[in-house]
């Protein structure tokens, strides 16, 4: 079933209609405006607007999207490529996976307006491959476009040739990073690429090119539309817009919400999501998908966005909210987020390869009482040692949750050792 | 040749699309497990073939992904996310019913051919687990009577 915010803002408000999937329903609600709109604009007029908009990426690194393309070369003959990352992979997150199915025009328009601002003449929409169902949404979706003549030779008759391509991962966390992704887009094992050269100079078949998350395509034709200051409208000073929170876990309304950045974190579990199932203490939430670190029940009250979640330690990532009641074994969470980062590291870097292994065989000999007090000393000693050691940022994510976890909930991981037991036996199943 | 005329024309296909021929790979394995079910060793050659390189090329690429297979699979793929928001919400108590449902371990098949079940990372549905993935269908909001109905009644 076609899933629907509960709470809409101006990417989400058409998302209970049916018909906004299709080009003329797109259209009937003042879609593909904004690229009309653009195309009568410099590339330079365009990038300045994005970058007074102070749109950040919504793929979970937040950095200014405006900047991203300007570092685009005006002063190359060479073809220039986007990349819309819709790998989407990150535990926690599903936004991506609803923008693709509910709204794909959207996409589509903000992807042309940045084609035109920097001077790409293709885009590949690299789609996780057990995506099939968005998949099929935007492979319609662009060829709805195409009939139209929104993209070929002459879109909407301009001078300015697009063409957009959608391809298929086939199930590789790492591709989500955008090297990772690159390498994957030209045929080959989705390995991270040493950087720099940065996309903008060595990108995708080795051409300039630019990679942006789905929501950050998304927001840009409200932005032509109605312009920088009232984006600026939304969310706080330094974090501009809305974003597409996603709660899961332990709520009584799990869902997607379009809320302002900077929103604080209780209202969001406890007004929108409505609280935790039976009325249970929160014990910690992840506040960003799984690669962000934990915050303990007293810090709540903290503002979603990063100027903010950066003073806790963590990050607002991909915006996905994971709550966990008081019931919750810190150390089975901690089992189960280091099983996914040993399972995925893609192996080229030995702190990564051998780190996530090491960690997730430390923190399942402490959930089965077989771990000694030291083990905490190494499993901080080799979190320490996988930070901005290697090629990508998986290995930064891998560490920081093990490194959140044991910041505030220590004491979960010493009653283990102690009792040699696991102390929560009315915790999830492991 | 394993594999057929049609599924080349798709490949041909795909290659324009990219500016170069490789960039196609990934989308021509996509086809040919549509067509087969997994990469044999003459569909690797094939491939290698189609794209200029080496099957052992074909087979690197194969061996990392997820959703590409080297050998046999059987009819059906049932995947449980176990990730963190769906096992918050009971997808391992899920899987394990189920795996004694049908009498085989997570990552077995079941002896008659007809499934595979596995569990797998997080899958982009957190906000309503616990779910699985069919082949290339979501099911979501699960409970064990409703999984099973849906596992029992694949061909």
């Amino acid at each position: 079933m076609l899933k629907v915010p509960y709470v809409t803002g101006y990417l989400s408000e058409h998302f209970g209609d049916d018909g906004f999937g299709t080009l003329s329903g797109y259209e009937a609600r003042g879609g593909y405006r904004g690229l009309r709109q653009a195309l009568d604009t410099s590339p330079e007029d365009l990038i300045e607007l994005l970058k007074s908009s102070g749109l950040q990426g919504r793929g979970g690194a937040g950095f200014s999207a405006g900047m991203k393309w300007s570092f685009m070369p005006t002063d190359s003959d060479r073809p220039k490529y986007l990349v819309c990352n819709a790998d989407e992979s990150e535990p926690g997150s599903f936004k991506d996976r609803i923008l693709l199915e509910r709204a794909p025009h959207q996409i589509v328009e903000g992807i042309l307006i940045a084609a035109w601002a920097t001077g790409a003449e293709k885009t590949f929409i690299y789609i996780r491959g057990e995506y099939a169902f968005p998949a099929d949404q935007v492979d319609r979706a662009v060829a709805e476009a195409r009939e139209r003549g929104y993209l070929g030779a002459k879109v909407m008759g301009k001078d300015f040739a697009h063409e957009i391509v959608v391809t298929r991962g086939a199930g590789a966390y790492i591709c989500g990073e955008e090297t990772g992704l690159l390498e994957s887009l030209e045929g080959k094992k989705g390995l991270p690429r040493k950087k720099p050269p940065f996309p903008a100079q060595y990108g995708a078949f080795g051409m300039p090119t630019t990679v942006n998350n789905v929501e950050t395509f998304s927001h840009v034709p409200h932005i032509v539309c109605k312009g920088a200051d009232w984006f600026r409208g939304f969310g706080t000073e330094k974090s501009p817009g809305t974003t597409l929170f996603g709660v899961s876990g332990q709520v009584q309304r799990p869902g997607l919400f379009e809320l302002p950045l900077g929103t604080p974190l209780d209202e969001i579990i406890f007004e929108h999501a409505a609280g935790l199932l039976e009325d249970r203490p929160v014990k910690g939430v992840i506040p960003g998908g799984m690669s962000m670190p934990i915050l303990p029940a007293n810090q709540l009250d903290v503002p979603m966005a990063n100027e903010f979640l950066r003073e806790r330690k963590t990050m607002l990532g991909t915006g996905g909210i994971m709550v966990m009641d008081d019931t919750t074994c810190m150390v089975r969470v901690a089992c189960v987020i280091s099983y996914f980062f040993r399972d995925e590291s893609c192996g080229q870097c030995t702190q990564c390869r051998e780190g996530t292994g090491w960690m997730n065989s430390i923190v399942e000999r402490i959930e089965r009482g077989a771990g000694e007090q030291s083990d905490l000393d190494i499993l901080l000693d080799v979190a320490g040692k996988m930070e901005g050691q290697t090629i990508c940022a998986f290995s930064d994510a891998a560490a920081w949750p093990i490194q959140g976890l044991l910041r505030h909930f220590r004491e979960d991981f010493e009653a283990h050792i102690r009792g040699k037991k696991c102390p929560f036996p009315g915790s999830f199943e492991l | 040749m394993v594999i057929s005329d049609e599924t080349r024309s798709k490949i041909d296909a795909e290659i324009g699309n990219f500016p170069q021929r490789r960039g196609a790979l990934l989308p021509a394995l996509h086809l040919v497990h549509k067509d087969h079910g997994y990469v044999s060793t003459d569909v690797a050659k094939e491939l290698a073939e189609i794209f200029e390189i080496n099957p052992i090329d074909v087979m690197e690429v194969v061996s990392f992904y997820n959703l590409f297979y080297d050998r046999p699979q059987p009819r059906h793929h049932a995947h449980v996310c176990t990730n963190l928001p769906c096992s918050l919400r009971g997808a391992r108590s899920l899987l394990r019913r189920l795996e004694s449902h049908f009498g085989v371990r997570a990552g077995e098949a079941t002896p008659d051919g007809k499934l595979v079940l596995g569990h797998e990372e997080c899958l982009g549905a957190c906000a309503y687990a616990p779910m699985m993935r069919v082949d290339d269908t979501y099911f979501e909001d699960l409970d064990f009577e409703k999984a099973k109905t849906i596992l029992d009644g694949l061909e």
